[in-house]
């Protein structure tokens, strides 16, 4: 699929379905249908089976024709780890059934993978799903759950069978949200709002039809979702100054009564480090354009994290007297997350997350040690015993 | 910016780098690195032969029409790397890099095709630690016959020059660039902190220098090549850092303590990860800056500034990485280890301090105190 071709779609879809005189869901469907939703999924799954980097040409003509789009912050879960996961184990029904409303976003997406007694030990977990018939029943519970409120759909993993080691005895399915056993309460965080929730499952029924993969194997599963994730947190391309560090610098250029010898130090240091980050990046997305795909991906949001918490730090330093003041601590459920929204207070708060969520900076650590220099694994007695001997 | 430039290495640059290695590590093993290095030949003339006449590396930059490779600094960067590697004893940098840069820039004095084909060394004379930016240093004055006299202080590569690049001012304040044989000037050679790469002063007592470049061209001429210079040694900072790094996990997985490999604590492997980290963004500035140079991008400046803020630094934390983690016998003379925080912490001020190219950038990219 060269460039032209799809150059000559996108005029097509234009041409057939002009966006000033659109209903937007309906342009959203025809552009999906077109297969210029996201050009290297298959064809008649929203893509044309193109090269990934095609798509810049797409959202760039689509977004000066004036275009609607997903807005896809709004659905960021069920397009970064729903989509490449069903994508890759669904069934060619699953597929068709969950893709197109995904994304378009007329069914948002949830992911319910952490617990209370299960976060960096992901595979401890504890949601129990037996099977019933055709179906399977679901109880226990799951924390850290974004857009749950809003979600349609969740990609879960629940533990089907407890006298195996905790990898193996692991299955992956989607779970209706609207089910009367799924219970949302908001959980609060340090910023005062809350954007998480904790999800019960009291007895929810899921057919087998909606199991993504074999039973059991769902660890394996949900690697491709959570190496997405981490892609999609650390991967965007960004502009010279885009992110946090743009934020700052603005704050430095326009209130040069706030400038100290000091702050001044460590706002180069970290503009420099912005700037490799953004590099490694750019190399990055260059190494995968290339099929030469690095061990990168790790990387980014290591960095991505630590810089995001020294800058939202710096600038409340900066502030001064402004940076003892927040801007709002009422509790509010947000649809969309901006970690560079609000004000300086809320930002630092929240970078405070970015280390944690998507897989700690210290999983992280592990997971580079390990795969990419090739170093020992810790020694550990949990990997063969059955998950229900694990002691707890 | 970086949208356009491309950051990977060439199918060409990786055949180079793998012909570089291949020669290093046949004619510049850690143990012959390191019994050279006490010596009265702290260079090896050998190795340099090789590599800059029969590889053709000295070249490299150097248009074909000069008796050059005609490649440019993107390949010069991955020399630089490999050298860094391997803290090999030989004039690259004060020679193929900042001297030819300012030859190129300055006009050749017709010296480039000696140069490029590795038969003369004409080594830049400036202090190590001049960073771009900086006046031309003027401690040496010219007559208007080319006379010259004074001295220039802490001279990478001069031990084994065989023309000086020499910076000077006449009685009017007016720059001039010369080419001074080097068996005119004494050369004194400094006990240094890096061992590979001794730095020396150069005396001038009425050496006859001839003009290279004039005014404006000798000043644009220093700049650049301390410019390209500073872009360079990046390259050889992420090379000194790949080593210690590779050198630091290699070891790690073999030694044992408390029954297992010591690379098994999460306490090691979290720093190394941490390091590695550092390396691949290493990996990126150096290349941005090697390409920016290569291509003459109006964001060179930034670019350097920035590989060298990053790059100074990481080097020598590598190195002091490499000790810490191999404990005693990291601290021994008999491992290579030490030969690389020498080279790092030397070259961590040279050509800029990673301060100086911070200070460089918040005036660059508008981030003033």
């Amino acid at each position: 699929m060269e460039q032209t071709d799809v150059r000559e779609r996108v005029a097509r879809l234009l041409a057939e379905h002009d966006p000033a005189r659109t209903d937007r869901l309906a342009f959203l469907r025809a552009r999906f249908d077109a297969g210029l939703a996201w050009v290297h999924f298959p064809v008649g799954l929203g893509g044309l089976a193109a090269p990934r980097a095609h798509q810049v040409l797409v959202d760039e003509e689509l977004a000066a024709a004036g275009a609607p789009d997903n807005d896809p912050r709004r659905i960021g879960i069920g397009l970064g780890m729903a989509a490449p996961t069903v994508l890759r184990y669904g069934t060619e029904e699953q597929q068709h059934r969950f893709l197109r409303p995904l994304w378009t976003g007329e069914e948002v997406w949830c992911q319910l993978f952490s617990e209370p007694g299960a976060g960096s030990d992901l595979a401890a977990l504890a949601t129990r799903a037996v099977r019933d018939g055709d179906g399977w029943v679901v109880n226990g519970q799951k924390v850290w759950t974004s857009s749950a409120h809003t979600a349609r759909w969740a990609i879960l993993v629940a533990r089907t069978d407890p006298d195996v080691p905790k990898h193996a005895g692991i299955t992956y399915f989607v779970c209706d949200m609207t089910d009367p056993g799924v219970e949302v309460r908001p959980l609060r965080q340090i910023t005062g709002e809350a954007e998480f929730n904790e999800v019960f499952l009291t007895d929810v029924r899921i057919p087998d039809t909606h199991r993504l993969g074999p039973v059991g194997d769902g660890w394996r599963v949900a690697q491709t979702t959570l190496n997405n994730e981490r892609v999609a947190i650390g991967g965007q391309a960004m502009p010279r100054e885009g992110g946090m560090i743009g934020v700052v610098a603005r704050t430095w250029r326009d209130h040069p009564e706030l400038r100290t010898p000091d702050l001044h130090q460590r706002l180069l240091g970290s503009w420099v480090d912005a700037e490799v980050a953004r590099l490694t990046g750019e190399r990055l997305r260059q190494q995968l354009a290339s099929g030469q795909p690095g061990p990168e991906g790790a990387a980014m949001k290591l960095s991505f994290a630590r810089l995001a918490q020294e800058l939202s730090g710096l600038e409340v330093e900066l502030l001064g007297e402004d940076g003892l003041e927040y801007d709002d601590w009422s509790m509010r459920r947000p649809e969309i997350v901006d970690f560079t929204g609000r004000e300086a207070g809320y930002r630092y708060l929240r970078a405070k997350g970015n280390s944690i969520e998507g897989g700690t900076s210290e999983i992280l650590r592990n997971i580079i040690a390990e795969r990419v220099l090739g170093l020992p694994a810790e020694p550990r007695g949990d990997k063969d015993l059955p998950w229900k001997e694990l002691p707890r | 910016m970086s949208g356009e430039v491309d950051l990977l290495y060439s199918e060409v640059e990786e055949e180079l780098r793998a012909s570089v290695r291949a020669l290093l590590a046949r004619k510049a093993s850690a143990e012959a690195v390191l019994g050279r290095c006490e010596s009265a030949e702290p260079y090896d003339p050998a190795l340099w032969r090789a590599l800059a006449a029969d590889l053709g590396l000295a070249g490299l930059a150097v248009p074909e029409a000069d008796g050059g490779a005609g490649a440019g600094w993107r390949e010069v960067a991955v020399v630089m790397e490999e050298l860094g590697r391997s803290a090999a004893p030989v004039p690259y940098l004060g020679g193929a890099v900042l001297g030819t840069a300012a030859l190129l820039a300055a006009g050749g004095g017709g010296l480039l095709p000696d140069v490029a084909g590795g038969r003369r060394v004409a080594v830049l004379a400036v202090p190590l630690t001049s960073g771009p930016g900086a006046a031309l240093p003027a401690t040496v004055a010219a007559d208007g016959a080319g006379v010259l006299r004074g001295r220039v202080t802490s001279v990478a590569d001069a031990l084994v020059a065989d023309v000086l690049l020499v910076p000077a001012r006449d009685a009017d304040g007016v720059a001039g660039l010369y080419a001074v044989a080097a068996g005119d000037v004494e050369i004194v050679r400094r006990t240094s902190l890096d061992l590979t790469r001794p730095v020396a002063h150069v005396l001038l007592d009425g050496a006859h220098g001839q003009l290279v470049a004039a005014g404006e061209l000798a000043e644009a001429a220093v700049r650049r090549a301390l410019l390209v210079g500073a872009g360079m040694l990046a390259s050889e900072q992420l090379g000194i850092a790949e080593w210690c790094l590779a050198t630091t996990v290699a070891y790690v997985r073999e030694r044992r303590q408390f029954g297992r490999a010591v690379g098994s604590f999460q306490a090691l492997k979290h720093r190394l990860a941490d390091l590695w980290l550092e390396v691949v963004g290493a990996r990126a500035a150096a290349r941005y800056a090697a390409a920016t140079l290569a291509a003459d991008d109006p964001d060179a400046e930034v670019a350097v500034a920035v590989a060298q803020a990053y790059c100074g630094a990481l080097a020598v934390r590598a190195a002091e990485e490499c000790i810490q983690l191999h404990g005693g016998i990291g601290m021994t003379w008999e491992h290579p280890a030490h030969l690389y925080l020498k080279r790092a912490k030397a070259d961590q001020l040279a050509l800029g301090t990673p301060g100086h190219h911070r200070a460089e950038l918040g005036r660059l990219v508008g981030v003033h105190m």
